[in-house]
């Protein structure tokens, strides 16, 4: 009772203070009637307020003496056993990549095709056998700059974001866009494939949930950021969204609300990197950016901090391993190197300097060894670091997992194919 | 006597408040939110009671003290909560609420007049209640802080420094538990603790 007044008492103050509410008119005036009617008829208390003092208490901290101590003896160990390469596996030149930390230009397929977005252009690497494509050769067709592209789970589409706000879908094999689904004003800077779904964060802090298979595309609209959205993920199940923004927000979205379902302000810079835990599905990792460098670890079903690192460089994404209990973190100033902890622990078990210039962008191969990382230094290097061990039962146990995982998906592939004919099919009646 | 002495309105006002800022110190102490070098003992309601010694924790409890006085004596609170609040996830891990009500009969002349004693004995037992009660609290495992929350009636006067909250409500696992309570002839204070359950 207490709770649900003070919230109402929040908006009484909101109509009142924030013109905001008055410009959008009747809509919400009605809804504010009819939470007075409904206060009224469950007699919730309006005499009172509830206040509290504005400021924090003093703290108590001491220099963590101890604390430091024991992160001296945490650095780079040998726990283990396998040999992590420290020298890419393979270097290719990226000339001209956007060097924006707000955009996300770098994808790998589950049909394993690089898909790396270079000057505008979308080059196509097929790392079966090292063939490259362009994607549309005529710019213009794409209208704009690439500010994102993600990967449909089947690999046969690519979305596209652009700095025009334009969400696009492009086939690959046909080289055609199949549509374009406007809606932002200005650039999207991500994306995230929800089966049918897909999910686009754009630089005024709104994020659109488009449903690709129907006309009217735009299904929801969540506005839980107020600065660029710089990272969108789907939870492996599609029932949650987590997003991160240039305001430093961590938000997790239930698929059946538009209002979050959590959001945590731990991070003290802008948020791009997320990743959720394939083996425990409801652990999350965020990243922070320059003036944070911290890794924050979240359980969302109890929505509390599981753990942290403190990394000392800008985090710019993060990867879990399918196969290991671990995670990759790749960074920025100052280091510009790449990371691998071990999870739950958070041993720090190696530490690879990758790049001349912070990493910018990362995507893991289907089989989940590889991990590609793009740069600022205009390389794209591929990094064998999960290498597969027969010899260890673990990782074979997991691996078995892994390849359970890729039956499920190979069925909901099919699902998401029969879906996307099922709306160009439409089209084309039309 | 003093014992014999009619309490005012006032000097009701100031027993209960003198009461929060002594429950809070204590709380601070208890569950451990400054580190224990930090207080000194003093004697108080013929009890040994905990106080900061920090200048700075000092200030921040008499400039919430002194607004809670305020509003004790314009009869406009009615509940102070202490929330013991996570540092890192902000989560309510325990809360101490304290419940004032207006005696409503004061006018009756046959009411028993209570003495200063009296009143002395029931506020030793909440505070010994409260020492008690660390034992069945769960530990506080992450580094916490606290925050003070009242509730006013809604034309209360409201300094700048004070802001509209949210009740920090503990949000799974609750348990609470009732403390005594203890009452003047024109305030009584009951006190509860609610904290975080951990299986």
């Amino acid at each position: 009772m207490d709770f649900s007044s003070s919230q109402l008492n929040l908006i009484r103050k909101d109509i009142k203070d924030n013109s905001k509410y008055k410009n959008t008119g009747l809509a919400n005036y009605k809804d504010f009637l009819y939470q007075e009617n409904l206060a009224q008829a469950l007699s919730i208390n309006f005499d009172q307020r509830i206040l509290t003092f504005n400021a924090e208490p003093p703290s108590n901290e001491r220099p963590p003496l101890r604390s430091s101590w024991k992160e001296s003896l945490k650095s780079v160990s040998s726990i283990v056993k396998r040999k992590i390469p420290t020298h890419a596996e393979r270097i290719l030149d990226a000339p001209g990549i956007g060097d924006d930390y707000y955009t996300n230009l770098l994808d790998w397929s589950s049909r394993n095709i690089v898909a790396i977005a270079l000057d505008s252009k979308i080059y196509l690497w097929n790392a079966n056998n090292g063939d490259v494509n362009v994607v549309c050769e005529d710019t213009s067709k794409i209208g704009g700059n690439v500010c994102s592209i993600s990967w449909t789970q089947d690999g046969k589409y690519l979305g596209v974001g652009t700095s025009e706000g334009d969400t696009q879908i492009w086939d690959v094999e046909q080289d055609r866009k199949l549509r374009s689904m406007y809606g932002h004003i200005t650039r999207v800077g991500v994306l995230s494939w929800n089966k049918y779904i897909l999910s686009s964060g754009c630089r005024d802090g709104s994020i659109h949930q488009h449903d690709v298979r129907i006309e009217n595309h735009r299904t929801q609209t969540l506005l839980g950021h107020c600065a660029e959205v710089c990272g969108l993920s789907w939870k492996n199940d599609g029932q949650l969204l987590a997003s991160g923004g240039n305001d430093n927000l961590v938000n997790i979205w239930d698929i059946r609300s538009s209002l979050p379902k959590m959001t945590k302000t731990n991070h003290c810079a802008a948020v791009k990197a997320l990743a959720w835990c394939p083996w425990q599905s409801n652990i999350l990792a965020t990243g922070g950016g320059t003036q944070d460098k911290t890794i924050h670890f979240w359980n969302t079903t109890t929505e509390s901090k599981i753990n942290s690192i403190f990394t000392g460089s800008q985090v710019t994404s993060l990867i879990w391993s399918l196969d290991y209990k671990e995670i990759l973190s790749s960074h920025g100033f100052p280091d510009n190197n790449i990371t691998i902890w071990k999870y739950p622990t958070l041993d720090r078990i190696i530490n690879i300097q990758a790049h001349e210039d912070r990493v910018l962008f990362s995507a893991i191969s289907p089989d989940g060894q590889s991990v590609a990382t793009a740069a600022g230094d205009e390389t794209l290097k591929f990094w064998k670091i999960w290498k597969k061990n027969k010899d260890n039962r673990d990782s074979a146990s997991s691996s078995r997992n892994h390849l359970n995982k890729e039956n499920d998906n190979s069925s909901k592939i099919s699902e998401n194919d029969v879906l996307m004919s099922t709306f160009l099919n439409k089209n084309k009646i039309r | 006597m003093s014992s014999k002495k009619r309490i005012t309105l006032s000097g009701s006002s100031n027993i209960v408040a003198e009461f929060f800022e002594y429950c809070i110190n204590s709380i601070l102490f208890q569950r451990g939110i400054y580190e224990p070098e930090d207080f000194k003992m003093i004697k108080k309601y013929n009890l040994n009671l905990l106080v900061t010694t920090d200048d700075r924790v000092q200030a921040y409890i008499s400039e919430i003290m002194k607004q809670v006085k305020k509003w004790i004596g314009s009869q406009s609170i009615k509940k102070l909560v202490l929330a013991i609040i996570s540092k890192e996830s902000r989560d309510v891990m325990e809360r101490w609420q304290f419940d004032i009500e207006i005696q409503k009969d004061i006018e009756n002349e046959n009411k028993r007049e209570k003495s200063e004693n009296e009143i002395q004995n029931e506020i030793q037992a909440i505070l010994r209640q409260l020492t008690a009660s660390i034992s069945f609290l769960p530990l506080l495992e992450e580094p916490c802080t606290f925050n003070v929350i009242a509730y006013t009636d809604k034309n209360a006067e409201v300094p700048q420094t004070w802001i509209d909250s949210d009740p920090k409500y503990i949000k799974y696992n609750q348990e609470h538990v009732k403390l005594r309570s203890f009452s003047t002839s024109y305030h009584s204070v009951d006190a509860m603790v609610s904290y975080r359950f951990r299986e």
